[in-house]
């Protein structure tokens, strides 16, 4: 899942001093999940952004509504017919739903309320570390199911680097070693003769360095 | 016993600690409240196990969102205590309304009020 911080109340505030009719719109995926934009999250920042207003003697209007999710048309529809009522809106979802919603209401300012982190998973509750990146050309079949890309630092395809010390990584003694692990769960799998094969130079046009991606299927497309 | 506590103290009952909510705390002060204080068993004493320590997080949530809005997070605070001890309830509540009284009303009910 798309994993997303809170952001500073303050912060927020500033954003919408000029601004006196605000939705604060959640999203019941990814951001729910690692308790960032969900319905509480909606309820308890417009709770405090209320007060707040209220306490500067100021008269604003907040709602709460919190959609299924922000990253497809059909439910962000369903706030067209309320949008008009507001001068901008708080999105707590992630970057994507901040944008997508911004570009079905484009008369109307949209915030971020949350800072997004990156695609991980929750190891514990309150606790979520990163897994993927969205390379675009996945390599996990070779590497025992554990992403250099994303957890290497140096994003090393052939084994660890010189600063791999004890199974962790030179940049901070908390961080594994990818290539660590990858050997270590090789070793596990029994297929450790893998770990010679030479992994081909990657493709890094289907990362970022290709510039915004997109997938098109049109086996799927009406 | 018949202890005495103070009369402007409004009891609300939950099943465990752990029922209280950051939004419920958040919802009192919207409403006009000038303190809330949370009451859950000892540490370690809970029948459900963790409900007094998530209780205890959320009131350090709360306190911390008081704090950025500028309401105060001294307002709320939490106590814990067995249900037997009566009068240690009286000296907490003693206690907390004292402090609360100290620091006076809730800024933002001086504010509808004014705007009323």
């Amino acid at each position: 899942m798309i994993v997303a911080d809170k952001k500073p109340i303050e912060e927020i505030i500033e954003y919408l001093k000029d601004h006196s009719n605000i939705l604060v719109l959640g999203c019941n995926e990814c951001v729910t999940v690692c308790e960032a934009g969900g319905k509480k999250e909606v309820a308890v920042l417009a709770s405090a952004l209320r007060m707040h207003a209220r306490k500067e003697g100021r008269e604003i209007k907040i709602d709460e509504i919190t959609l299924e999710r922000q990253c497809d048309r059909e439910y962000l529809d369903e706030i067209r017919d309320v949008i008009d009522q507001y001068d901008a809106v708080v999105s707590l979802a992630c970057g994507v739903g901040v944008q997508f919603t911004a570009e079905q209401y484009r008369s109307t300012p949209v915030y971020p309320g949350v800072n997004t982190c990156f695609m991980g998973a929750t190891e514990e509750r309150g606790l979520w570390t990163e897994r993927c990146q969205g390379c675009g050309q996945c390599i996990l079949a070779t590497t025992g199911s554990i992403c250099p890309v994303s957890r290497c630092a140096k994003r090393l395809f052939n084994g660890p680097c010189g600063g791999s010390t004890d199974g962790r990584c030179e940049i901070n003694a908390e961080v594994d070693c990818a290539w660590q692990l990858i050997i270590d769960r090789l070793k596990s799998l029994d297929r450790l003769d893998e770990y010679e094969t030479l992994c081909p130079l990657k493709d890094w046009s289907k990362d970022r360095a290709g510039g915004p991606r997109k997938v098109v299927r049109e086996d799927v497309q009406q | 016993m018949r202890l005495q506590y103070p009369p402007n103290i409004r009891i609300v009952r939950v099943p465990c600690s752990g029922k209280v909510d950051l939004i419920h705390i958040l919802r009192a002060f919207e409403k006009g409240a000038d303190g809330v204080c949370v009451l859950g068993c000892l540490e370690g004493d809970c029948h459900f196990n963790s409900g007094n320590l998530m209780a205890r997080r959320r009131v350090e949530q709360a306190r911390d969102i008081l704090n950025s809005i500028g309401i105060g997070g001294e307002r709320v605070k939490m106590y814990n205590l067995s249900s037997s001890e009566g009068p240690r309830f009286a000296q907490y509540a003693t206690e907390f309304t004292k402090i609360i009284t100290d620091l006076g009303p809730n800024p933002v009910k001086l504010a509808k009020n004014k705007a009323a």
